[in-house]
């Protein structure tokens, strides 16, 4: 499955092969990208992956090297950024310091030629929005951290722009504020339909609140999807290993007929299957990448299994996530298995299979050394 | 756009250089010829020398006396602690001149403690003179200590308070934790303190000039060759001066420690002890409020002194007749008034100019990279080491004859060249200022502003320049200051028509009028000390010379 097919729905917002380097690093490499009207999404990967970089030549901040952006058919990539449109929430929120909550809100509207009673009234009409009505006169300084998000939120919607553009709108906020805000901000932006792409370093923020999630890795887009594409049917070991838990076996890939195509040897005489996720030949070295719930505990006794010792436990209310070192032919590799909490004791001897009802594992080629 | 800032950046460049630069190379290139005689003369060599150590010592006696009081500042707590602490800041903003004249009024041999002394003890003659190298490190003492004072008292706020927690965690006793964990992270502020008091003694002028007699430093030097007319002396002096300067600068700058990544800058200052024993508050409100009373008493003495009507003081301990008089020839008579009118104009004018040219250097040396960012804050911060009295002859030297396929006019004896050494002198003081405001602005505040929809003319005006406001007006505020109370470029480069309060203050003090010097002093000490309190107190000090 590709991205393109993903999204037949006509885009709103385009990219077409943005590149940018700063000196001699290339901080975005052919950067692509198809928004729907309406839809949110997030540009995930880790500091220094090219999102905030992505997001910036979207508003216009930055010039690309190559590409082009195309915002509702027009394109829009020689527009410098106050002309383009486009309302974005910058991760500090950058409010001005020296104007008030009102002031702050109208600073967008002023200057097109709007009257002043006309400049209030949308401004007071965004600050309702995102609850926030009666704070015009208000001082910014004095605002909470998750207020001053609301204001800049309202700041950026105000002038009706086409697309939003938030930068990391969470991490400035308390941990526990930012589940409340998550689900608050999805809901504002739902119910005023406009096109959105966020960006941010993590993955739950990102699985909350967007439709799809494009996940950057050093400048290079891997993957768009919806989060359970990017979970159960990552495209590339990369993608596999950013998003969710994992560990990864590797061996020789064999060929299997069935609904699971192909297997890895994980040790002589045992062979543990899944999909192919990218082509492998047999024999050619491959790895199967392995969520915890994909694993179980079995009878010591099972010849399907892989044996090894419970090193520590993470624990997960009424089920844990137990890693185990294993040993024998495999000794130096660990894996996770998600297991009741009470079924092992750390230091015990266990033997881990594969367990039939999950997913099956997706195997890539080896990465190479 | 990039292509249009950078022209304007080197267009600016060019005429910041024309300004600072270009009369310093010229002097450099007339006075080498006079360098060799300078170089066998030993009269030359003892200025040269009494420079070196006047400055010296004039740095350790500040560091002495302000370190201390930074510490008792920052970190105890007793009554009147706040007011004191403002109060002993005020000997920076005291135009060098003004401080000279309120000393001599104070401690001089006609002065008030000489009288008292005299009084007290039935002498016929003045107990001591007010003269020569003890004379000089008193005043630098007085007005510099408080360089050492306010960094290091800065520094001890910033400290992380778990630097020193730790160290008392891991055993360390009190006077070990002072000398192995405060002390070294002080080093910076100290060096800070040490630059400038060093940098102003070097080029400090007013007090050689009034207690010197014959004992001349390399700025009462070069004055007294230019006045007798020996300008190719004067030039070579002027390069030798430079030269020492521009050598102490790279000597501190190589001394600064660089940064070890270190902690983090914490907001929270060390808890303030507050004294409890009832011997140590004492103690402690003592020591503040007779520091703060030798701080402050040049100010009494030189507002005593301005109310005391011309000819009605002879030998009495304290004077009989107080009265307006003075205040009142100086509005009445208008060449009396002229000498204001003129240093008001020419400072602001001077300061006005500085504030453009020196706001447009910052913004385009932030905004832009390379060689024109460098070129543009070297040029910005040259003058800050250059001493005063360098200037003015550097100036005097470029605009005396009229070359204009050299860019070089004929604006000595004009009205022109006062202010444009102002604006030379100025531009370092507003230059860094808003270099500092720039460079702590949050660019995502202009990005922000850029993607609500406006342009750059209305970013700079609603944006940019009321958020470094208070950064340029504490550093105009400065500039504006040194400018009016200038003494030292304007003995240089006055004319009958510009000449400035200083100038006439000196003449005054010729003539005996001490109670019209005195009130001149008091004017220039009300607008510097209402500036440096309005604005100043955001800012590092850093005026330098005079």
């Amino acid at each position: 499955m590709t991205a393109a097919a993903t999204t037949k729905t006509a885009a709103f917002l385009e990219v077409r092969g943005l590149r940018k380097r700063f000196g001699n690093r290339e901080v975005l490499q052919d950067f692509s990208l198809e928004v729907a009207s309406g839809e949110i999404l997030a540009l995930l990967g880790v500091s220094g992956s090219g999102k905030t970089t992505a997001l910036r030549l979207l508003a216009g901040l930055d010039a690309p090297d190559a590409g082009q952006v195309i915002l509702g058919g027009e394109d829009v990539t020689a527009l410098a950024a106050a002309r383009r449109g486009v309302g974005m929430v910058f991760q500090h929120y950058a409010l001005f310091p020296h104007l008030s909550i009102g002031e702050n809100v109208s600073f967008g509207l002023e200057g097109r030629g709007l009257g002043r009673d006309e400049v209030r009234r949308r401004a007071e009409e965004a600050l309702a929005q995102v609850r926030l009505p009666g704070h015009f006169g208000g001082k910014v300084g004095a605002l909470s951290g998750g207020m001053q998000q609301r204001v800049a939120i309202a700041r950026a919607l105000a002038p009706a722009p086409r697309v939003l553009l938030l930068d990391e709108p969470f991490s400035n906020l308390d941990p526990h504020l930012r589940e409340y805000t998550r689900r608050e901000l999805r809901d504002t932006i739902r119910r005023i339909g406009i096109t959105t792409v966020l960006v941010t370093h993590e993955q739950e923020e990102a699985f909350d609140v967007a439709d799809r999630v494009a996940l950057l890795v050093a400048g290079r887009l891997e993957q768009v999807g919806t989060p359970e594409d990017l979970y159960e049917r990552p495209r590339t070991l990369a993608v596999g290993a950013f998003i969710g838990r994992s560990a990864l076996l590797e061996g020789p890939l064999v060929e299997s007929a069935g609904s699971r195509d192909a297997g890895v040897q994980v040790r002589p005489n045992l062979v543990w299957l899944g999909v192919r996720a990218e082509a492998v030949d047999a024999g050619r070295p491959a790895a199967i990448l392995l969520r915890p719930e994909a694993l179980r505990f079995v009878e010591l006794s099972d010849a399907s299994a892989l044996f090894g010792v419970v090193e520590s436990r993470r624990f997960a209310g009424p089920r844990s996530y137990f890693r185990v070192a294993l040993d024998g032919e495999v000794a130096g590799e660990t894996v996770e298995v998600l297991a009741r909490t009470g079924a092992v004791v750390i230091g015990e001897r266990v033997a881990v299979a594969l367990e039939p009802k999950a997913a099956p594992p997706q195997i890539f080629a080896a990465p190479t050394k | 756009m990039n292509r249009r800032a950078r022209v304007l950046a080197w267009s600016l460049a060019a005429l910041l250089a024309w300004i600072v630069g270009y009369p310093l190379l010229l002097t450099l290139l007339e006075g080498r010829h006079a360098l060799l005689e300078v170089a066998r003369r030993s009269d030359e060599w003892l200025a040269l020398w009494r420079s070196l150590w006047i400055s010296v010592a004039s740095t350790v006696l500040a560091g002495v006396l302000g370190v201390p009081l930074a510490f008792v500042f920052a970190r105890l707590e007793f009554p009147g602690r706040k007011l004191l602490g403002d109060l002993l800041a005020l000997p920076v903003a005291l135009p060098p001149l003004v401080g000279v004249i309120a000393f001599l009024f104070l401690y001089g041999e006609s002065g008030f403690a000489a009288r008292a002394v005299q009084a007290v003890f039935g002498l016929e003659t003045a107990p001591w003179r007010l003269q020569g190298p003890g004379a000089i490190l008193l005043v630098h003492a007085y007005s510099m200590y408080v360089y050492f004072y306010l960094l290091v008292r800065a520094a001890l706020q910033r400290l992380d308070p778990a630097l020193e927690e730790a160290a008392a965690a891991l055993g360390a006793g009190r006077w070990r934790t002072l000398w192995r964990v405060t002390m070294p992270q002080l080093v910076p502020a100290m060096l800070g303190g040490a630059l400038l008091a060093f940098m102003t003694s070097l080029g400090s002028f007013s007090a050689p000039y009034i207690f010197g007699g014959n004992f001349r430093v390399l700025p009462t030097q070069i004055t007294t060759s230019k006045l007798n007319g020996d300008i190719d002396l004067a030039q070579a002096e002027t390069v030798a001066l430079a030269a020492l300067a521009l050598l102490a600068l790279w000597l501190f700058d190589r001394a600064e420690p660089t940064s070890g990544g270190g902690s983090g800058v914490r907001g929270v200052a060390p808890e303030r002890r507050r004294l409890q024993s009832g011997r140590a508050r004492f103690g402690a409100i003592a020591l503040g409020w007779g520091l703060a009373l030798f701080a402050l008493l040049p100010h009494f003495t030189l507002l005593l002194v301005s109310f005391v009507p011309t000819g009605t003081w002879s030998t009495e301990a304290l004077p009989p007749v107080l009265a307006g008089s003075n205040y009142m020839t100086l509005l009445r008579e208008p060449e009396r008034l002229r000498p204001l009118v003129n240093s008001l104009w020419m400072a602001s004018l001077a300061t006005a100019a500085a504030l453009a040219l020196g706001f447009a250097a910052a913004r385009l040396a932030l905004g832009l990279r390379g060689r024109v960012s460098a070129t543009l804050r070297a040029l910005i911060a040259l003058p800050w080491a250059i001493p005063g009295t360098v200037f003015a002859v550097a100036l005097a030297t470029a605009f005396s004859v009229n070359q204009p396929w050299l860019l070089r006019f004929v604006l000595v004896g004009t009205p022109v060249l006062l202010p444009l050494a102002y604006l030379a002198r100025s531009l370092p003081l507003t230059g860094r200022a808003a270099l500092a405001g720039l460079a702590q602005l949050d660019p995502a505040l202009e990005e922000a502003a850029a993607t609500l929809g406006a342009n750059r003319r209305r970013i700079l005006w609603r944006i940019v320049l009321p958020l470094v406001r208070p950064a340029l007006m504490a550093g105009a505020s400065i500039a504006f200051i040194t400018a009016l109370g200038d003494f030292v470029a304007s003995i240089v480069l006055y004319t009958y028509t510009t000449r400035p309060i200083s100038i006439e203050i000196l003449s005054s003090l010729r003539l005996q009028d001490l109670g019209v010097a005195a009130a001149y002093g008091v004017l220039l000490m009300v607008a510097s000390g209402a500036a440096f309190l309005l604005f100043g107190e955001r800012e590092r000090p850093l005026s330098t010379g005079a």
